[in-house]
């Protein structure tokens, strides 16, 4: 068998020996076979999830009949597409500051920039929560403006993923290129426009996924920063789980892990896997 | 009304500080209407700094700059009548070859016919007419270079800057891109001019030389006065290859005057050099101007080719080193005085090479008007 045949092999060619594809195997095996599990037992015919009982599509319809959870789920996809479109922005923004431009104290703002998402989860949860309430942030706000506070906790913490992936792609930027544009006649803007914005665009939408996900299973802090009606689909699925763990739990989950697979899918195609792996 | 071409550019006391580096001292230049002017230097000597302060990328510290008689001081690089092909190129990776050259014009509102003419004519000139649709990374280095030189004459500047133009191509191709070069030129009638530290890139492009040595014009000439009359040791030793001698003028009349070198034995030139007599001056010498030859046979081509009195231009030594390059061999001469000489010898013939080889006992003389006299 190929597998195991003992040919001879480049000193290069690791992955052609056996250690190495058992090794990789193992490690395909950690990390997908939750994931599996998860969405071949969302077909599972009991309540109690343990055990395989035959196949069933009933709590796909169960789950999608919650209104609860599916507002859980809504409100969670226009927090997500709202606070990566602000982290975009702020993101872009403040990495084209921190490269193009020198100011006083621009260590202090370096290093301050990338702090939320050092700084622990809960810490950042328990803070907005205090916040929040020090300001009397209005909880009586009719949807989608009762979201504004997760949203604006969320924006914190992805906007600096945003920031550094545009950074890291600022940093291969000919600066000729800007010259270049402004000797034929390009105003600042037109430069930014077309000369620089074309250059990020790989990190744009990588940033963008990043915040995207980030923002849709975060549950510490938004656990802290939800009101009373304002609940979003991890937190929805976590209150759901004390009880016990149905199949609707996995139906949901699979139809988050299918969205999430094909908004990749979808960014990757617009901009091409390759372009995305360079901004690395 | 003279006939004499006028500036396009004029530089006036022009300084730049870079902090407490100057790169650029106290210049003036004139570079004049339809000549490829070419800014020679070693790398650092403030050559690309003084192009990017006629393209509005840096700003003069101190002095004035005029582009057609008008004062740039205040005017943005994207509202000067110049424009620049950038060392790397800085061609747009994202746009066809088409959507570069265009560009230029798309931002100041040329559209529709008259920019897709312009476009393809700019693209013709730079022989890459039917490239339009390629995309840069398809292309190879020189060709991009032809792009960013349409996408820069499609704008019809009064003056092309072009910083290092061929230091990224191979030798064969920038032999023929230095042609190019020179031909388009001629055919647009452009002003160009060029930052370069390749002496052979300078001497077979330009109209004239401004040679920079730290932030100063240590000499502004034509190629051959350059190479020829060198004002200076900086230009003599930066522009081709030369030997040395410090030597003291023992005289110096308007048809003649003579340098005793210790390193070189006397030295007798037919014309004057109008320096203080018994001054310390430097003697250049260039290889190729060195007749070698067999000692004892040389008493013919003396007598024959040579307009000097009796002990002087002429020298003996021993070779001690050899290169053959080809078209020349070059020898390292080490002479009875004890200094060394550098001769170069064409391979007039097939065998040309073996008539010299190390440790030959040769002789070597050289004409009057050979020698350059250099006081600073």
């Amino acid at each position: 068998m190929a597998l195991f045949a003992r040919a001879a092999r480049a000193p290069l060619e690791y992955s052609r020996t056996l250690w190495m594809r058992l090794w990789v195997g193992a490690v395909m095996v950690f990390l997908y076979a939750p994931l599996a599990v998860l969405m071949i037992f969302s077909f599972n015919d009991s309540k109690r999830n343990v055990v395989w009982r035959g196949f069933t599509t009933k709590y796909y319809e169960k789950a999608l009949s919650n209104d609860q959870l599916v507002e859980a789920l809504v409100n969670s996809l226009a927090i997500a597409a709202l606070a990566t479109l602000a982290s975009l922005v702020i993101g872009t923004l403040a990495a084209i500051m921190l490269w193009r431009f020198r100011f006083p104290l621009k260590g202090i703002v370096d290093g301050t920039v990338s702090l939320p998402i050092i700084v622990p989860e809960i810490c950042l949860g328990v803070a907005f929560l205090m916040f929040f309430a020090a300001v009397d942030w209005p909880t009586d706000l009719i949807w989608p403006f009762n979201l504004g506070a997760i949203t604006i906790a969320h924006i914190t913490f992805c906007f600096p993923f945003v920031t550094m992936v545009v950074r890291s792609r600022l940093a291969s930027f000919n600066r000729e290129q800007e010259e270049a544009a402004k000797d034929l006649g390009a105003s600042e803007w037109q430069v930014f426009r077309d000369v620089l914005i074309p250059h990020i665009k790989p990190a744009l939408v990588a940033g963008a996924l990043l915040a995207f996900t980030l923002s849709l299973d975060d549950f510490v802090i938004t656990y802290f920063t939800s009101g009373p009606d304002t609940i979003t689909f991890p937190v929805k699925v976590y209150s759901m789980v004390r009880f016990s763990v149905t199949p609707e739990v996995n139906a949901a989950s699979t139809l988050l892990i299918i969205l999430t697979v094909v908004l990749t899918f979808i960014a990757l195609k617009l901009q091409g896997v390759k372009a995305i792996a360079d901004t690395h | 009304m003279t006939n004499a071409p006028k500036p396009i550019i004029q530089i006036r006391n022009v300084s730049k500080r870079f902090g407490k580096v100057t790169a650029v001292d106290d210049v003036n230049l004139d570079i004049l209407t339809g000549e490829f002017f070419v800014l020679l230097g070693p790398s650092g000597c403030g050559k690309t700094t003084l192009l990017r302060m006629i393209a509005g990328f840096e700003l003069p510290t101190e002095g004035q700059i005029l582009i057609d008689g008008q004062d740039m001081a205040g005017i943005a690089p994207n509202k000067r009548p110049v424009n620049m092909v950038f060392q790397s190129y800085a061609v747009f990776p994202h746009m066809s070859v088409a959507d570069n050259v265009g560009y230029g014009l798309k931002i100041a509102g040329v559209k529709g016919g008259e920019a897709k003419d312009r476009v393809a004519e700019a693209l013709e000139l730079v022989k890459l007419g039917g490239y339009e649709a390629r995309m840069p990374d398809q292309m190879s280095g020189g060709q991009r270079q032809r792009v960013a030189l349409a996408r820069s004459l499609v704008m019809r500047p009064k003056v092309l800057l072009l910083d290092e133009p061929l230091s990224a191509l191979d030798a064969k191709l920038r032999a023929q891109m230095q042609f190019e070069l020179s031909d388009l030129q001629d055919q647009v009638g452009i002003t160009f001019v060029t930052v370069t530290h390749d002496q052979d890139e300078a001497l077979s492009m330009a109209s004239r030389i401004a040679v920079i040595n730290k932030g100063d014009v240590a000499q502004l000439a034509t190629p051959s006065d350059l190479y020829e009359y060198p004002a200076n040791r900086f230009v003599a030793d930066f522009v081709g290859s030369v030997n040395i001698f410090e030597g003291k003028l023992t005289l110096d009349e308007p048809d003649r005057a003579a340098v005793d070198c210790p390193g070189l034995g006397k030295v007798y030139l037919n014309h004057g050099v109008t320096g203080p007599h018994g001054a310390d001056v430097w003697v250049a010498l260039r290889p190729e101007k060195i007749y070698l030859h067999v000692p004892g046979e040389g008493k013919a081509v003396r007598a024959a080719a040579l307009d000097a009195p009796e002990d002087h231009n002429f020298a003996r030594g021993c070779i001690k080193g050899m290169s053959y390059l080809g078209d020349i061999t070059l020898y390292e001469i080490l002479l009875d005085s004890g200094a060394m000489l550098r001769v170069s010898r064409p391979n007039l013939s097939r065998h040309d090479q073996e008539d010299f080889t190390w440790d030959d006992r040769v002789s070597m003389h050289w004409r009057a008007d050979s020698p350059v006299v250099l006081l600073g």
